[in-house]
């Protein structure tokens, strides 16, 4: 049994909606879909890859391991997360070419950057 | 209330008589018997005698980590501890990080528990996590009304000049806590009228000397405020933030860090980091607390004793 395309495109649609509403009603960000990237963790007080190179269009995710809150928050209000408790992250597409400095505003002296530079 | 002295001694007993149900015999410094709050202010405006207060701190509510499930549990019995002192504190002092991560409501939380002590004022300064999402302007709000600057405050209670310092609003990347140079100057002005044999207490939430500055446990600039203290002949410092007592005696000034009642941090440099350090749920009472600080007119030093939840 065939389907023919254009039924295969509503049904998908309709997927697509109830992801975005599951996504929607959703309270807690550690249960939001984490999207694909290199990942940034937060383990004693302090971000473990921070130093990271990604290509332009490159979605980077945060992810906190401690047991305190902690933020990513761009020095230049590029990005600013919320705080961050345990599991939950926060993710940053970054399209434009340049250096991102980033550090926890409740522990300064966490601090990592993000370079995002073409892969010629 | 003058702009120098966010409140003075009389306006805090304007604001006592206001209140309707204070204890006016704890104003008057311990005299053994209560009067109505019909009192008038010069009536307690009788040379100063003794008198206590409680230093609260880190209470971090909404705070639900593994170092401990219940914070709101362990906030509750320092309330309690604090009720049954004798003679009750005039006052409370709390040094910051009311809140943990700027929950919703952890300020009208901590503000209504807080209320059930039973005394007439509670001064907050705030630590970084009660600013950090906004850069405080939800405390200002709500605890920060008719104060100069951005939070800083002072007051006179006893004979004794109290200053609230606020040094965690420009936290910046790598940095650690400071006061920045409005508030030097304000601290400058503000005990520059003041006799030398005046007690000072000074409080505020990240520690003004250096504790242990590779894990952000300093004020920058606190030396500098120091520099404005060194003449008087009794300075009580009075910090938090870092969850743990520690003195320190230096001159005629002395430190000291309060315990929180949410969850203890390591010891300088005991851990590969600071943060919520996890203990037995036996142990827990035991390194939480609180402090009661009492001043007696003729003495050099004001009396420090810390209690813990145990």
């Amino acid at each position: 049994m065939s389907t023919s395309g254009h039924g295969k495109w509503r049904t998908l649609a309709v997927a697509a909606i109830a992801v975005l509403l599951l996504g929607a009603s959703d309270p807690a960000p550690a249960q939001a879909p984490v999207p694909a990237g290199p990942r940034v963790e937060i383990h004693g007080e302090s971000y473990d890859t921070p130093d990271l190179t990604v290509t332009p269009g490159t979605t980077v995710t945060w992810v906190n391991r401690d047991d305190d809150t902690h933020t990513v928050t761009s020095t230049t209000d590029v990005f600013r997360s919320p705080g961050l408790d345990t599991d939950e992250t926060f993710s940053y597409t970054f399209t434009q070419p340049g250096t991102y400095t980033y550090f926890c505003t409740l522990h300064p002296t966490m601090t990592g950057r993000v370079v995002v530079r073409s892969g010629s | 209330m003058s702009d120098r002295h966010g409140v003075d001694r009389r306006g805090f007993l304007q604001c006592m008589a206001w209140g309707g149900t204070g204890l006016l015999w704890s104003v008057v410094g311990g005299v053994p018997s209560s009067r109505g709050i019909g009192a008038t202010v010069a009536e307690a405006q009788t040379p100063a005698s003794a008198f206590s207060f409680v230093q609260i701190s880190d209470t971090h509510i909404g705070f639900k980590g593994e170092a401990n499930r219940d914070a709101m549990a362990t906030f509750e019995t320092a309330i309690a501890r604090i009720k049954a002192l004798t003679p009750r504190p005039a006052f409370l002092i709390h040094t910051g990080d009311i809140s943990h991560a700027q929950k919703p409501g952890a300020f009208d939380v901590a503000s209504e528990a807080l209320k059930a002590v039973g005394v007439e004022r509670v001064f907050y300064v705030p630590g970084e996590h009660d600013v950090f999402a906004d850069g405080g302007t939800m405390f200002l709000e709500r605890f920060g009304g008719g104060r100069p600057g951005r939070g800083w405050q002072s007051f006179d209670y006893g004979g004794v000049h109290f200053v609230g310092l606020v040094n965690v609003l420009s936290y910046k990347s790598g940095k650690i806590g400071s006061l920045g140079t409005e508030q030097l100057e304000w601290l400058e002005r503000d005990v520059s009228g003041l006799t030398s044999s005046t007690p000072i207490v000074v409080f505020a939430h990240v520690p003004l000397w250096a504790v242990y500055p590779q894990w952000g446990w300093v004020t920058e600039d606190g030396a500098q405020a120091l520099t404005y203290l060194k003449r008087f002949g009794s300075v009580t410092v009075l910090n938090g933030h870092i969850h743990q007592i520690m003195q320190k005696v230096e001159g005629n000034v002395t430190f000291h860090t309060a315990r929180s009642t949410a969850f203890p941090q390591p010891a300088p440099g005991a851990a590969p980091s600071p943060g919520p350090m996890k203990v037995s749920p036996e142990e827990l009472p035991g390194v939480l607390g609180v402090r009661q600080v009492t001043y007696a007119p003729g003495t050099e030093r004001l009396a420090v004793v810390d209690s813990s939840l145990a």
